[in-house]
């Protein structure tokens, strides 16, 4: 079952992140060791389980609305909408991929998402790593509070000037979007990377340092391998906003050939808005890049999310 | 006498590429440790701490975002108090948000708990519950635009329902209801994740010895998983309401701030005032009062909730 495969990464070092919570991180496996529970053997609840199928429609009902309609011509599309379409359009993604200019739109969302992930991953964790390892020093301390109040700092009040800013410095493309996503997931990477880190014992780097490794190669060749858990993490949660932020590229790309996969949607909604049966075609081709990659990797995104959020 | 057999610990390296570590690492940080975290440092202030300091500087001034422009003290702050778009913005912004953060709150932890328990399929439900989460807030917007401007009146009528039977999404009473359904449903499932972690971390043990006492299941949530699992329950909720107080991407969806300026969002009206009412210094007076009420909240939302845990 999945229980375990959640259970594993989060029960490992949950006691640092929650000091409200009990101060001994209980191990799940402690249960194994008594008589086999006879509720573990099969006794499922069955009229709970039926509810949480039941509930389960409020996601997949939405979901299944997007597919119908998308497939539908703008005629079939009467009453509430859930009836199959007959006979189903297929053109309507071939119009929605011309349309909404789907290739380089994605090409865009992916580059930028790419981008940010890759360099996220490179830096944030070398910058925890500094940290982490000197949080005796005031400056080093210092800078980890800076970077972590900036979470408490909502983004409206730099919108207006960060705009500005990168306009000025011919940052308002993609690779503008890139390096904020970078600057501005600081925050939250370098909170979750220091945890993770501190926890890691100073021998392995010592007896790298012996053998006379400098900073650098402790850090690319002892610390950054063993940071893959959390790595995965910190991808999947940069991977997930790049691709579906708005505002970011709402505010920053002035060229509309540079669009994301949202922009484009927003810039096409105002456009041809009530091309109903076209516009959902096009949803379901923004939503199907992630959707793919979420269904094959599901149990990692769960369980990195959840590695994040014991952090 | 002996402090002169010890050359290395006094001598500043002639070259600094020479790492000198001879008095192990503690002693001093080596060079490589500053030059990994500079860079970081340069881009953050750059792009995160100047155009703060920025807002704030420009807050004090008419400036619409060109051209020439002059101090104007705390007019514009002034003026905000009695601006009733901005003022209905937080109020709208304020009842969203907290009506959301409870409902998503409440809503994520009972559909967590339920995923916690003797199920079957749990990993299937998991992974459908989790669907949201990697779905553009925006995208998933237009769709649920659909949904009640068409779907719900459509359904109403059919069942003959007077009240739903036209789209809630043109009631200016009532359209910040569509937008709180979006914004639970999309939300609802990383809290769901975040719960479940948390339950992950409350023993088996706490539960059977329940069990043998012939506790009821709410007796057992009340006085077990809910007591064990605070500290998320205060970290959700903060960062719960920290997230809806900037809502934006659901009220551009949904509504576009409509009908009228019934459903804007503060972060709308700073969007809009800035880049498109020439409002630049205005709107960034309004950003930085939306900061300090976000700071506020926050503080005494950990405020709250931490002492609600020393009397639990």
């Amino acid at each position: 079952m999945s229980a375990p495969s959640i259970a594993a990464p989060v029960a490992d070092r949950s006691e640092q992140a929650f000091g409200a919570g009990e101060p001994d991180a209980p191990a799940p496996r402690r249960r194994r060791m008594r008589t086999p529970d006879p509720e573990d053997t099969g006794h499922h609840n069955w009229w709970l389980t039926g509810l949480m199928i039941f509930l389960s429609l409020s996601i997949l009902v939405p979901m299944y609305l997007v597919v119908v309609t998308a497939l539908k011509t703008p005629d079939q599309l009467t009453g509430a909408g859930f009836s199959l379409p007959s006979p189903a359009r297929w053109q309507n993604f071939a119009d929605a991929w011309t349309l909404t200019s789907f290739p380089r739109s994605a090409l865009n969302s992916a580059l930028i998402t790419v981008g940010a992930v890759t360099l996220t991953l490179l830096t944030n964790s070398m910058v925890a790593y500094a940290i982490a390892r000197n949080m005796h020093k005031k400056l080093f301390k210092g800078l980890f509070f800076y970077f972590i109040a900036a979470l408490f700092v909502p983004f409206p009040i730099l919108m207006l000037t960060v705009a500005k800013l990168t306009a000025q410095l011919h940052l308002d493309n993609q690779l503008g979007l890139i390096l904020l996503y970078v600057v501005f997931g600081l925050s939250f990477n370098i909170f979750v990377f220091v945890a993770y880190i501190r926890s890691i014992p100073r021998e392995l780097e010592e007896a790298a340092i012996i053998d006379g490794a400098n900073t650098w190669t402790v850090f690319w060749k002892v610390i950054f391998p063993l940071l893959r858990p959390m790595n995965a993490t910190v991808g999947i949660i940069t991977c997930v906003w790049a691709w579906n932020d708005f505002m970011l590229p709402l505010v920053i790309l002035s060229d509309p050939g540079d669009a994301t996969l949202p922009l484009q949607q927003y810039i096409f909604q105002s456009t041809f808005n009530t091309n109903y049966t076209l516009a959902f075609a096009s949803y379901l081709l923004a939503m199907i890049p992630l959707l793919v990659v979420y269904v094959v990797a599901q149990r990692w995104v769960i369980s990195g999310v959840t590695r994040g959020a014991i952090k | 006498m002996t402090t002169t057999t010890r050359p290395p610990v006094q001598a500043p390296p002639d070259r600094p590429d020479q790492p000198v570590r001879r008095k192990g690492i503690a002693s001093r940080t080596p060079r490589g440790f500053y030059w990994m975290v500079l860079p970081a440092f340069a881009l953050f202030f750059l792009l995160h701490t100047v155009p703060v300091l920025q807002g704030v500087f420009f807050s004090f001034t008419d400036s619409p975002g060109y051209g020439p422009w002059k101090f104007v003290g705390l007019s514009n702050y002034a003026a905000l108090f009695t601006d009733s778009r901005v003022l209905h913005s937080y109020l709208f912004t304020f009842q969203f948000a907290l009506v959301s953060t409870v409902l998503v709150n409440i809503i994520a932890l009972a559909v967590a708990v339920a995923l916690n328990a003797r199920i079957r399929f749990k990993s299937t439900l998991r992974g459908v519950y989790f669907i949201p989460y990697v779905l553009s807030i925006l995208v998933v917007g237009y769709v649920f635009q659909y949904l009640f401007t068409f779907s719900i009146p459509a359904i109403a009528q059919a069942v003959g329902n007077a009240k739903f039977s036209t789209s809630i999404l043109s009631d200016e009473g009532l359209a910040w209801i569509a937008i709180v359904v979006l914004a639970v449903w999309q939300a609802a499932a990383f809290n769901i994740v975040l719960y479940l972690a948390g339950l992950q971390t409350v023993p088996a043990e706490l539960y059977e010895a329940a069990s043998l006492d012939g506790a009821t299941a709410w007796k057992k949530f009340s006085h077990i998983t809910f007591p064990m699992i605070w500290g998320f329950f205060v970290i959700n909720m903060v960062l719960s309401l920290k997230g809806f107080l900037q809502v934006f991407d659901h009220v551009v969806a949904m509504t576009g701030g409509g009908p009228g300026t019934a459903t804007e969002s503060v972060g709308l009206v700073i969007y809009k005032g800035g880049f498109q009412g020439g409002e630049f210094g205005y709107q960034l007076a309004n950003a930085v009062v939306f900061m300090i009420v976000i700071i506020v909240f926050a503080l005494v939302q950990f405020r709250v909730l931490q002492r609600e845990d020393v009397n639990a």
